[in-house]
């Protein structure tokens, strides 16, 4: 891909495929991803910038590292394992990613937001977008959504599919995320993999600040997950996170893998990095361009 | 119609879950701790390998449950209404009818008739919150065959869907062999001159007063309204215009259950004068079942005498809805 392929506003046609990788081969994968977001927001105009480029590695090795197996041309297939974005308003993160693993279109990303789009707001099961297992945008409820999903897996159809679900860090203030987790370990669902994107920002400010949800570690260890922390924009470490809830499957813990990942909110764009100002908002035309050429460099 | 004896809805249900549970292998059930009394336990006992016990946290069985139905399973999840309803009531709108996901709810201990447990048990509200869901089934049978054919009904059809059931005996009139389709009404008794439409264990005490009634030499329509939605629109349609006077009944919140349903019909279709029989905005409270209904006025006496006001409103050509504390009570 060229320079001027990366910088423009327009989408490009390249995808990924998914496969086991060395760590240094995510990079490519994760800056499309942070250029179609960042495509995507400044089209539809409104939308949460910081999330979805703050996860974008997580998104990276967990759709393109061999860890969740799907098929992009048919996403209903039975075998295939299922990610549930509890936190719904990072949509776009979702939204690329699927993009550019090939479920649809990826010139379709320009109707984010838009009327009678396949990519709402926050995800809309009655759409139909290839990839979205559920609807969700109210906190807390995706996790109990997934745990209900590695139950119907583990415990009825007995069969090695597994579940991922993304929370945010601010989202684990909802109580019911508790119950879900809760669950999820006296069920022993070692299939269930939980991901908590801990970039410390929410809407209002800082989390501890808002309402210290900390220690996060100790909390998820106590409810029964064998927990672990990495650093988010670390393929090598990120890859480490889903090693471990593969082999704790493999090995039948019983355990649910709770990975957490240190993450900056905006990263990959220096001006959105750490600032929870960016939760909530969409780039102008202007810082549209200056962030694709940021990222237009790798 | 004739009194064939007294049982709770929840029998009903309970019974109603074990027939689904022999007859589809993807029926689950999901338990909120209170499995014996909402009568889950007998789907537990049968099928040990199908149910899962939640524990206290109705807003996670809720949601449990959607993940199940997006995976094929038919999952139940009861407790008593006032938890499963409306404690879990964004999960049942986001994870459950947003995502149409085909879970079923069983809220039992519905309306005063729980008795001693008090007010905060005692849901008045549900029907009306319920109603408004897209996609929602809403049912609310009126005696333990009706909850039986209800329960497997709702199991049977795809999509999301509620039954309300009760606590406490009430009489049973229908049999096995009485029709049952959701979402079709059922006129009990023809009658012209006034209908009594009413839910629940008011559809018993509509039958008393149209029997009282009929001493007077009124002849009542009464219609058994078992599926608050999809609402039967033509049979209340039909009701309105070949009677002239409507009277709602449910052991219900009188503003936006049975009542208001009734009226955004009739004000579209069939304008009429209607009389709301229901609680009157407020709480229950504690004591037996029967001086409860007898106290917030929901027994025959009150369809009766509501009856009377609507007919004489239609026969002065009043037209509008009189204010709830202008309903006389029957003395």
């Amino acid at each position: 891909m060229d320079v001027t392929t990366k910088q423009s506003l327009e989408f490009n046609a390249t995808t990924f495929p998914n496969e086991r990788r060395s760590p240094e081969g995510f990079l490519p994968i994760a800056t499309e991803i942070r250029r179609d977001i960042i495509r995507m927001l400044v089209r539809a105009g409104s939308g949460h910038s910081g999330g979805p480029l703050g996860s974008a590695d997580i998104f990276a090795v967990m759709y393109f590292g061999g860890y969740m197996r799907y098929r992009p041309e048919d996403m209903q297939w039975e075998g295939r394992d299922r990610f549930v974005l509890s936190a719904g308003h990072m949509a776009p993160v979702m939204y690329a990613s699927l993009a550019n693993a090939g479920c649809y279109p990826k010139e379709e990303q320009a109707t984010l937001r838009k009327y009678n789009t396949r990519l709402q707001g926050h995800p809309g099961r009655d759409m139909h977008l290839p990839g979205i297992e559920t609807s969700s945008g109210s906190l807390g409820q995706g996790i109990s959504i997934a745990v209900g999903m590695a139950m119907a897996d583990k415990l009825l159809d007995k069969n090695d599919r597994r579940v991922f679900c993304l929370t945010g860090d601010g989202e684990l203030q909802e109580g019911s995320v508790w119950e879900a987790v809760m669950s999820a370990s006296h069920f022993k669902l070692d299939n269930f993999c939980w991901i908590i994107d801990n970039n410390d920002c929410q809407i209002d400010g800082r989390v501890p600040d808002v309402m210290n949800v900390y220690p996060i570690v100790e909390k998820a260890q106590s409810f029964g997950c064998d927990v672990i922390v990495v650093e988010g924009h670390d393929y090598a470490d990120l890859m480490r996170g889903f090693d471990r809830f593969l082999q704790n499957q493999a090995n039948g813990t019983g355990k649910p893998t709770c990975i957490v990942a240190k993450t900056y909110m905006g990263h990959g764009v220096s001006f959105m990095n750490d600032k929870f100002e960016w939760h909530g908002k969409p780039p102008s035309k202007d810082q549209a361009v200056a962030a694709l050429e940021e990222l237009s460099s790798i | 119609m004739e009194l064939l004896g007294q049982k709770p809805t929840r029998f009903g249900f309970g019974d109603g879950l074990v027939v689904l549970g022999e007859r589809h292998s993807n029926v689950v059930v999901l338990g909120g701790d209170i499995t014996g009394s909402v009568m889950t336990s007998l789907f537990k006992d049968k099928f040990p390998d199908r149910f899962f016990s939640i524990g206290i946290a109705e807003q996670n069985a809720t949601t449990i449950a959607a993940g199940l139905a997006l995976s094929g399973k038919i999952p139940f999840f009861a407790s008593y209404g006032a938890f499963c309803a409306l404690r879990n009531a964004d999960q049942l709108r986001i994870s459950v009818a947003y995502n149409e996901a085909n879970v079923k709810i069983g809220g039992g201990h519905a309306g005063i008739s729980v008795g001693p447990d008090g007010a905060t048990h005692q849901v008045l509200e549900e029907v009306a919150f319920l109603r408004t869901l897209p996609h929602m089934t809403m049912i609310v049978p009126a005696d333990y065959e009706e909850a039986k054919k209800a329960t497997i009904a709702m199991g049977e059809m795809v999509g999301p869907a509620y039954i309300r059931f009760g606590r406490s005996p009430v009489p049973m009139f229908t049999t096995p062999d009485t029709p049952f389709e959701l979402g079709k009404a059922n006129v009990i008794k023809d009658g012209n001159d006034v209908a009594l439409i009413a839910s629940g264990a008011l559809v018993w005490e509509a039958i008393l007063a149209s029997q009282e009634l009929a001493k007077k030499g009124i002849s009542a329509r009464v219609i058994n309204v078992h599926t608050i939605k999809p609402f039967d629109f033509a049979t209340v349609t039909a009701a309105a215009r070949e009677c002239g006077a409507i009277v709602t009944a449910e052991e219900h919140q009188v503003h936006a259950g049975l009542g208001g349903a009734v009226a955004e019909c009739t004000a579209k279709n069939a304008p009429v004068p209607i009389e709301f029989v229901g609680v009157k905005d407020s709480f229950g409270g504690s004591g037996e079942p029967e001086e409860l209904m007898v106290k917030f006025g929901l027994t025959w006496k009150e369809i009766y005498a509501s009856a009377l006001v609507a007919m004489e409103r239609r026969d002065k050509g009043s037209s509008g809805v009189r204010a709830i504390k202008d309903v006389p009570s029957y003395a």
